[in-house]
């Protein structure tokens, strides 16, 4: 039961209304530590343990696999490789390219070759490194120009163009060229990857799998073990984090613990050592990006073309549609003038990338952001007022390069919130008299403010479409399910939230269950910020279907119309007669009338020809911005953020408490992106940082000294979306780009203002040294 | 034979693998599993529990990480762990305010978040010492952005009747009666994978020269937050190890002439504040050594012996003049620091030899000390060049130059062209810059992951001259300025 609930007194106010801050719903036992995660679970009676063999080489075919000293180790059940399979040898999201156990040939380093299933766990890891594999090494393409160089492309090249920017360019009459690169991430959700899978009857399978997608988990196993989806239950209760990363990468896990365990006849574990899980499984993809842009004095855009190719690695996932978004966030807030945004979807012989919070999103508009911060320098203007004047505005100035017109656009307000809220011009006029001064012989200092617009919907319309279960028993509880999955967000809270409004009853009275495919089927990923937005709707619908259904009974036992009967804060009136929730349940139970229903829901108004990159892909934006202030040692490159200001759109907010975590833990977050957070690969193809020894999250100090976090108060989203909110899981994330603009301006400190820093991400101490070493070489050649 | 104590019983443990975690007993053995596991390394601190400890007649709790810390560690200690605290209907305090405070998002990093703040909680009656950004350095949470985590530790103010629920007179009398006593000394043989090792735990410094006499090739264990990883990430089958944590003599800290005598098994977190007392810049570099948890368990005498390139107070030891004693069945052997290094992987200890201690001079009066560590992030991070600077400088004139780096070769290693290149020169800028060039004839450094070689000879370079800046100029230095 939720805490903070009271369902015997009698409030005036609902506890646990929608717009309330409310705590996590486990909040009491994740601090108790009786909230379980799947390795938590009490392993059933004969579990074993599974583990995988991983390639060597980047890509190589495979003369030899040996594993006879794999089987003979000591606890060794099984040993399992592609042959294995009764069904379909592959995992692919979207594609059929990602096979569970690779057949012949290994496309990256760190993929699965086999699997040793084991009495356990440390027994079943001895054992798969004992495998002897001979590989014959054959070219890889381990970077993006590699790639780019031999062609290998996981689909065409995409373009998405409004006009000709090329003549825009030409005709302007300034113009610049320039480029940036960005590093991957690694999600390091706390919790590794994980599965726990029980045989059944008949060839069933019940998996507890760490995944934000129950029902690709379930489609997957079943092609895996070559059985309908029917006789593959898949369930999670939460996620130790997710952030994109169990989006599709929890199935190989899923997949080959249900193959052992039917293989077996006994429950099996597969709960992967955090290396391997940093290494096996994919990440943020990374993005070389080149830009040119034509501009008039003022720094206004009259045409923008983008080049953005990304490291997709080894196989499909979801990289489509990831790459997409980054198309669709290249002009950010920005009307371009005529655009042309080229995507190059670079197939390596790297782990697969796959979603990560933003999902493109935050590389696309890092392009728009740097090409903005380099026009302001080139026209001698606050970037500021160069991003105020490229704003998307009215008619003429309101169509995106995909053809959807800007209609929701709060973007402005905001900004000139913010800047007067934070003090930004009297700052900035401050940081760069200090850096000219030269205050201090080694810091310099930097600042800069950056918006965010977001659009909000998967990009493939058909996965808009959510259910929910609601049901209530006699005695008046009700369980709530949905097709979201709980990775840390506060889904469940909000769905809670909204479900104790229908019924105008305590949240106390919800019971949260376990997403399970057993209770909705045929669900979307928990993914695109989506979660409230669909399965809030869904669940909704699925109380509002019982409680017309009460209603109903109601009018007829008490001859009252309907129009007479109220729900209100835990009571029912019935005409002049009133009467507790409770009481109304039970009289409408023995009046036999259905106390469960399925709710569905489907995000009107969206459309997209992926052909032609034209249409009404997103339902609405969301939008926010940022204030970042940074220091940086001239010396070392060591730097620090010392202040952050940040006001979001959120709509109406279902639960504020919520929102700002999810707007501070993703501003972190992408601050890490941006600054500590490098991904090092060799020139095998080996990932070289794999642990958080070697991969650095930011740390608690890391988080500004001063960061100041606020709601937009006049935020509501303009299309009836759940109670007017807005979605929050990603669009945060992007707010850090102001970090990377701030040390590109403290960068630009170190030559005085006189020279725009190329400054590429993440901005380790190494890559802000060099980039001062750079400006200043320039100084002294002008 | 181990024993401990847990949720005021003492637990008896006959013939433990002294390989076992204490994180994997807790979850496999116990299925108390509210401990987890986020890394196995040390470095995430989802697994945080706090051992505590007598120190005279009362109980000291420190945190650590269970991950990285073997059961035959916990003998003679009192574990608590997050279950111990409360439970979701009667939450500690600590778990209180951060149910309350919104400070939990998926929750999997939360209850080593718990711990961490638990052992703060009980450090100390009113005033909450240590800054919360320093107590929170070793856990890592990927939701909150850590603000609602930080601001629930701060509002936190102890209240001594909830203290005294822990650490009372009942567990003071329990951690008496299992102090230990004699050494212990067993074989354990893993019943599926068929391996034997033995454990010894010697009381004395004699017992653990015959150990050593009779057995050189075993493997001896402080803190192991290094020898923690041989297990849980190279699978190492260790077939013998002895660990020195219960050798009292071995535990002092002791003011000498000159400088501070430390012993072979002091924990990082109890040379803190002597060092930091003999310059702010050797307690920053300690500060800045692993986290709190690592701090706790980690020693200096292992960080020594395991020879690291990269162990961070060995360039200010060796800038400092730092000698080291080996200690054997047969005696004590002494040497400077610096001869201890001979190449990556390869310290002049012979066979039977034991670190046994550490001299630390301190800065003479007038002496130009600096050290600085340089890594991607401030906290808890393995540094990519780490440099100490030690200079006597007297009417103009560099009289005595002693630099030592690490990152930037095989071992921790003095600069001997920039030592030259300084020494009897005039105290000037073009000095300065002469000495940073000579930089490039001292070391040949890698890249890596965390650096590559061109960065590191740079800031190598430019740490001289901050050197120079904050011995000579004005203005603001340092992005983190040592407390």
């Amino acid at each position: 039961m939720l805490e903070r609930t009271h369902p015997d007194k009698a409030a005036t106010v609902l506890n646990g209304d929608v717009h309330q801050s409310l705590r996590h719903d486990s909040a009491h036992l994740h601090v108790s530590g009786e909230a379980r995660y799947i390795d938590d679970l009490p392993e059933p009676a004969g579990c074993l343990h599974l583990y995988i063999g991983t390639s060597a080489r980047a890509h190589a075919r495979i003369a030899e696999m040996d594993l006879s000293a794999v089987r003979a180790a000591p606890g060794v059940v099984l040993v399992l490789t592609a042959r294995d399979i009764p069904g379909v040898n592959d995992v692919g999201a979207v594609v059929h390219d990602e096979p569970v156990f690779a057949d012949g040939e290994v496309i990256c380093h760190g993929q699965s070759l086999f699997a040793v299933v084991a009495v356990t766990r440390k027994a079943a890891r001895l054992a798969a490194s004992k495998a002897r594999v001979t590989y014959e090494d054959l070219p890889a393409y381990i970077t993006i120009e590699q790639a780019r160089a031999a062609g290998s492309l996981i689909e065409r090249s995409q373009v998405m163009a409004s006009g000709d920017a090329d003549a825009a360019i030409l005709n302007a009459p300034f113009r610049l060229e320039g480029a940036i690169e960005m590093g991957g991430q690694d999600h390091f959700y706390l919790e590794g990857q994980i599965a726990l899978a029980t045989p059944g009857e008949h060839g069933s399978v019940h998996v507890f799998s760490s995944t934000q997608n129950p029902t690709e988990a379930q489609h997957l196993v079943a092609h895996v073990l070559g059985v309908p989806s029917n006789q593959v239950s898949v369930e999670v209760r939460r996620m130790g984090g997710g952030f994109g990363g169990k989006e599709t990468q929890s199935a190989l896990l899923a997949a080959a613990a249900s193959l052992a365990a039917v293989r077996t006849g006994k429950p099996v574990k597969f709960r992967m050592d955090r290396d391997d899980d940093m290494i096996v499984t994919g990440k943020r993809h990374d993005f070389a990006i080149t830009y040119a842009a034509g501009f008039d004095a003022q720094g206004v855009l009259a045409g923008t073309r983008f080049d953005l190719a990304s490291r997709c690695g080894a196989s499909t996932d979801l990289s489509m549609a990831i790459n997409d978004r980054a198309m669709f966030h290249a002009d950010n807030c920005y009307f371009l003038g005529q655009a042309k945004i080229v995507s190059h979807r670079m197939r390596t012989h790297t782990v697969s990338n796959t979603a990560f919070r933003g999902f493109g999103g935050p590389q696309g508009m890092l392009g728009i952001e740097r090409l903005i911060d380099e026009v302001a320098f080139r026209v001698g203007r606050d970037p500021l007022d160069v991003r105020l004047d490229n704003l998307y505005a009215g008619p003429g100035r309101d169509v995106t390069p995909y053809g959807q017109t800007i209609d929701d656009n709060v973007a402005r307000e905001i900004i000139e919130t913010l800047a007067e809220t934070s003090g930004y011009r009297a700052r900035r006029a401050q940081i760069e008299a200090f850096n000219v001064r030269g205050d201090s012989p080694v810091i310099r200092r930097g600042i800069a403010l950056t918006p965010v617009k977001f659009g909000i919907s998967f990009t493939t319309t058909f996965l808009n479409q959510a259910g929910a279960l609601v049901q209530l028993y006699a005695d008046g509880s009700i369980q709530l399910n949905h097709g979201g999955t709980e990775m840390g967000q506060g889904l469940m809270i909000k769905v809670a939230q909204i479900v104790a409004n229908e019924f105008q009853v305590d949240i106390g009275r919800i019971r949260i269950m376990p997403t399970s495919t057993e209770k909705v089927p045929n669900t979307s990923a928990t993914a695109a910020s989506s979660g409230t937005d669909l399965n809030g709707m869904a669940a909704q619908a699925a109380a509002r279907k019982i409680k017309r259904r009460l209603t109903a009974f109601l009018a007829q036992r008490d001859g009252v119309a309907e129009e007479d009967i109220h729900f209100s804060n835990n009571r029912v009136t019935v005409g002049a007669a009133e009467h507790a929730f409770e009481d109304v349940v039970k009289s409408a139970y023995l009046g036999r009338i259905s106390l469960s229903a399925t709710g569905f829901y489907k995000t009107p108004k969206i459309h997209y020809d992926r052909a032609r990159h034209r249409g009404h892909p997103f339902y609405y934006f969301a939008y926010g911005a940022a204030v970042s202030e940074v220091e940086i040692d001239m010396l070392t490159g060591e730097n620090r953020v010392v202040r952050a200001d940040i006001l979001h759109d959120v709509g109406r907010s279902l639960n504020p408490a919520i929102d700002l975590g999810q707007i501070e833990g993703g501003f972190v977050q992408g601050m890490g992106w941006l600054t500590t957070e490098e991904l090092v690969f060799d020139a095998q193809g080996r990932l070289r940082t794999h642990a958080p020894s070697t991969y650095k999250i930011p740390a608690c100090s890391d988080r500004p000294a001063s960061l100041n976090i606020k709601l937009w108060e006049a935020g509501e989203n303009r299309e009836p979306t759940i109670h007017r909110s807005k979605a929050v899981g990603e669009p945060p994330f992007m707010l850090a780009i102001s970090v990377l603009s701030a040390l590109t301006h403290a960068v630009s400190g170190a030559a005085a203002h006189r020279v725009f820093p190329r400054l590429d991400a993440p901005a380790t101490p190494e890559r802000i040294l060099m980039a001062v070493e750079a400006a200043r070489a320039e100084m002294k050649r002008r | 034979m181990i024993r401990f104590v847990l949720d005021g019983e003492i637990r008896t443990l006959e013939r433990c693998d002294p390989t076992q975690t204490v994180l994997e007993w807790l979850r496999e053995d116990q299925r108390r599993t509210g401990t987890k596991e986020g890394c196995a390394e040390g470095d995430c601190g989802a697994c945080t529990v706090v051992l505590g400890e007598l120190v005279d007649d009362a109980v000291r709790y420190r945190a650590v990480n269970a991950c990285i810390c073997f059961m035959p560690m916990l003998n003679g200690r009192e574990l608590v762990t997050v279950e111990s605290l409360g439970a979701a209907a009667s939450l500690h305090p600590v778990q209180k305010a951060m149910a309350d405070g919104d400070a939990s998002q998926c929750g999997f990093c939360t209850p080593g978040f718990v711990m961490s703040l638990f052992a703060r909680y009980q450090a100390s009656d009113t005033a909450l010492p240590e800054p919360v950004d320093d107590v929170l350095a070793g856990n890592l949470c990927r939701c909150t952005g850590y603000g609602p985590i930080r601001r629930a530790a701060t509002e936190l103010t102890p209240d001594a009747g909830t203290q005294a629920r822990f650490g009372g007179t009942s567990t003071v009398a329990q951690l008496k009666s299992i102090a230990a006593g004699a050494g212990a000394d067993w074989s354990f043989t893993d019943p599926v994978l068929g391996t034997s090792r033995r454990c010894q735990i010697p009381r004395t410094e004699r017992e653990l020269g015959q150990i050593l006499a009779e057995s050189p090739d075993a493997t001896l264990v402080a803190g192991a937050t290094d020898v923690g990883l041989w297990v849980t990430k190279q699978h190492r089958p260790l077939s013998h190890l002895v660990f020195i944590h219960d050798i009292p003599a071995l535990q002092s800290v002791a003011l000498e002439a000159g400088g501070v005598r430390i012993g072979a098994g002091v924990k990082y977190a109890d040379a803190l504040a002597r060092l930091r007392a003999l310059h702010p810049d050797l307690g920053e570099l300690v500060r800045r050594i692993g986290s709190v948890q690592v701090r706790n368990s980690g020693t200096i005498g292992g960080n020594i012996a395991n020879g690291s390139p990269i162990g961070d107070t060995m360039p200010a030891f060796i800038a400092l003049g730092a000698g080291l004693e080996l200690g054997t069945a047969g005696g004590v052997r002494r040497m400077a620091l610096e001869d201890y290094f001979i190449a990556y992987g390869q310290q002049d200890r012979q066979p039977g030899e034991y670190v046994k201690s550490i001299f630390v001079p301190a800065p003479e009066a007038g002496l130009l000390f600096r050290s600085y560590k340089i890594s991607k992030r401030f906290d808890q991070d393995i540094s990519a060049v780490c440099g100490a600077f030690a200079l006597r400088v007297e009417d103009g004139t560099v009289l005595a130059a002693r630099v030592a780096f690490g990152g930037m070769a095989g071992t921790p290693k003095r600069a001997a062209a920039c030592e030259a290149a300084l020494t009897g020169k005039p105290w000037t800028s073009d000095t300065i810059e002469s000495a940073a060039e000579a930089l490039a004839q001292d070391y040949a450094p890698l890249s890596d992951m965390r650096a590559s070689a061109g960065y590191r000879m740079k800031v190598a370079q430019n740490l001289l001259r901050k050197v120079w800046l904050e011995a000579t100029g004005s203005g603001r230095t340092r992005i983190l300025e040592a407390s």
